[in-house]
């Protein structure tokens, strides 16, 4: 069992502790490195001060005046909580993985221990805290069970939880949307949905469609017949020709000539935007995947008698993806920043409901602390999810090969 | 292991044949790699076949599990006769192991899961049966240690011995090593040619590509001598090295032997 590799613990070398040896060593080791030091230093010293006076007259308010609204949206204030049993089941679920694949428990446990402490002493309001509270028990006490489960019957949990995994979209899209008629879950239908909810809806939903399609698209590509290998390289390069606005104003516009009998909410017209324009640069990642199985390994599949299906499922699409991993999460990472451009069809996600409430005369002026918070909302997910790539990559052993 | 050359299959009868191949044409393009290649394997038979660099060899033994389509004449395995039919195709795949020059292992999947791919897959085995079965195939080659490895952690030599296993997983009635240890390095070939010899005193079918003319000697009962997309010379290893009748055989073994 060598598979596991152990993260690198920060040691501190003796090198490390003495600050001006460190200082000497890396900020003065060669003529230019010693000048551009200078430079920064200097640039620094020189900003530092606006940056100072700007931030000592930051007011805060408008952000957590309108942090609902940031977060949610116009979506029904008194269904809110549907919103908070969607973060709690998928923070959940990331606890019960964490677990299954044997996180660190320091990490796991004292994150959820931390983010408890900040929801208690927290200025929230009695039913946000007692969720974020839940949500942070959800984490550790999934994080526990996750461990324990596995420990008993690792291979059969797992596939349990790739499982919840799969079957948790549809159930937070049925959650958030509801049906008409009901009294338990009343219809909230996606054009109530905003803020930071719609942005990470739009992520998630074009990421997960556009995936399974990128894959087929791909595999298209290189089909042995020609009628679709043709259909799969014009898509991609049709798609890949075009920018996304584009796209967006065309699903707008397209869907409902194609499809006149549905009335298509504008929410589901971005979405199929997005995830076809993803699906083709998913397609052209993945195949480069491809490209990069050696003939041997198809050839050996099919001498012990797989047959095409179990070869491209077991052998080359696992090592496939597996190479084009790290690209594949960067164009997750593009795809969830690029969420904010449905604001030219008018839908308010993050961005959009940042850019209304600056409209609102009572928070004039008060541009740079409200981009800022939302710079700093898309940096958090952005950088959870390279961060989150790369543990992946390290536990697939892809430095190893 | 030692040799004794008592199981060679030469006492059998030739009524029983496992491969029957008759006129096997076969062209890359317009190049004409197989030119009516013909001959008949019995069963538990211990084919060599060598031959000069692009002679045909690979793409001989690679046609008898379809890795290669032919063109021209028959080949029928164990009974079954190759066609376009996937089925047969299949059948046939399910019952011919094969073991490549470049292992190919699944560097994806550790050693027992390479070894129970097949079983469970294919032979729709329970898995827990296909881990002891792939337990006792590790112990047979000798390396039962190295089971929750992942490919890439072992020498050529082991990973050699995985792919032996792996193909020995779906209990094949025929074996086919192209070039086994062309790849290796000297002190990794033996390890290699001990578990093939064990495999050949088993009394399994089997047609190994190599240059290895010891190993030729001692475990083959038949040498094909391949040249130009033919079998120019086929005869027991006795004649063959000591006598061979035809030219290209003879200014083959002699470079061949004064490497
Ligand atoms: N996929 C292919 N496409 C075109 N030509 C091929 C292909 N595979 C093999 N050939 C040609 O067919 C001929 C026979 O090749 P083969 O690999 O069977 O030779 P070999 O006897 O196994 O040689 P070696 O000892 O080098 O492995 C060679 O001339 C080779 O160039
Ligand atoms: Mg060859």
């Amino acid at each position: 069992m060598v598979r596991p590799v152990p993260a690198t613990t920060a040691t501190t070398s003796p090198e490390t502790a003495n600050p001006i040896r460190w200082i000497r060593k890396n900020l003065f080791n060669t003529w230019y490195n010693s000048l551009l030091t200078v430079a920064a230093v200097a640039a620094l010293a020189a900003l530092a001060p606006r940056l100072a006076r700007w931030a000592w007259h930051a007011d805060w308010a408008v952000v957590s005046a309108n942090m609902t609204l940031l977060l949610t949206g116009t979506y029904p204030r008194d269904q809110l909580w549907r919103l908070w049993a969607a973060l709690l089941t998928v923070m959940s679920l990331f606890g019960l993985s964490a677990g299954a694949w044997r996180g660190n428990p320091r990490r796991w446990i004292g994150a959820a221990a931390v983010a408890a402490m900040l929801a208690t002493t927290g200025p929230f309001q009695a039913p946000a805290r007692g969720w974020l509270l839940g949500t942070c028990a959800g984490v550790a006490a999934g994080f526990m069970l996750g461990r324990g489960l596995t420990a008993w019957r690792r291979a059969l949990w797992r596939r349990v939880l790739v499982a919840l995994w799969v079957v948790s979209v549809p159930w937070i899209y049925l959650l958030l949307h509801g049906w008409a008629g009901s009294s338990w879950l009343p219809r909230v239908g996606p054009s109530a949905w905003g803020g930071l909810t719609l942005t990470l809806v739009l992520a998630i939903v074009g990421i997960v469609a556009s995936f399974p399609l990128g894959i087929l698209l791909a595999l298209g590509r290189r089909s042995r017949l020609p009628a679709i290998r043709w259909v799969c390289t014009a898509y991609i390069e049709c798609v890949r020709g075009v920018p996304l606005i584009s796209i967006l104003f065309m699903a707008q516009v397209l869907l409902p000539i194609f499809l006149p009998d549905y009335r298509i909410e504008h929410v589901v017209r971005a979405m199929v935007g997005i995830t076809l324009f993803s699906a083709a640069y998913m397609a052209e990642n993945v195949r480069g995947g491809l490209q990069g199985v050696p003939r041997g390994q198809i050839e050996a599949a099919h001498a012990l008698g797989l047959n095409g299906i179990q070869t491209l499922a077991l052998i080359v699409l696992p090592q496939a993806l597996r190479a084009v991993l790290p690209a594949i999460v960067g164009q997750f990472i593009s795809l969830l920043k690029d969420t904010s451009l449905v604001a030219v069809v008018g839908l308010l996600e993050l961005l959009g409901i940042a850019r209304s409430v600056l409209a609102n005369p009572t928070w004039l002026g008060r541009q740079a602390e409200v981009y800022l918070f939302v710079a700093m909302v898309y940096f958090i997910f952005s950088f959870s999810m390279s961060s989150a790539s790369r543990r992946l990559e390290r536990a697939l052993g892809l430095g190893e090969r | 292991m030692s040799a004794q050359p008592g199981y060679k299959a030469q006492g059998q009868s030739t009524a029983d044949p496992i491969i029957i191949c008759e006129d096997v044409h076969k062209w890359y393009g317009s190049y004409h790699a197989l030119r009516g290649v013909s001959t008949t394997v019995r069963r538990g038979e211990k084919i060599v076949i060598c031959g000069p660099s692009g002679s045909g060899k690979s793409t001989f033994i690679r046609t008898i599990n379809r890795l290669e389509e032919h063109h021209r004449g028959r080949i029928i395995v164990d009974g079954i006769e190759l066609s376009g039919d996937v089925r047969n195709i299949e059948a046939i795949r399910r019952e011919v192991g094969m073991v490549f020059q470049q292992f190919n292992l699944f560097p994806h999947l550790t050693v027992l899961d390479n070894i129970t791919l097949g079983p469970v897959w294919v032979r729709k085995m329970k898995r827990k049966d296909a881990e002891e079965l792939a337990m006792q195939l590790l112990e047979r080659v000798g390396i039962p240690d190295q089971a929750r490895k992942y490919p890439g952690q072992l020498s050529g030599g082991q990973q050699q011995r995985v792919a032996i296993a792996r193909a020995l997983a779906m209990q094949p009635k025929i074996m086919l090593f192209d070039e086994p240890t062309s790849a290796l390095d000297p002190e990794m070939i033996k390890e290699v040619l001990d578990v093939m010899r064990e495999l050949a005193h088993s009394g399994m079918t089997m047609l190994v590509v190599t240059h290895e003319m010891g190993f030729a000697r001692e475990v083959a009962d038949r040498i094909l001598f391949f040249d130009q997309g033919n079998i120019v010379e086929e005869a027991d290893p006795e004649t063959f090295f000591t006598n061979p009748q035809h030219e290209r055989s003879r200014l083959f073994l002699s470079q061949i032997l004064h490497h």
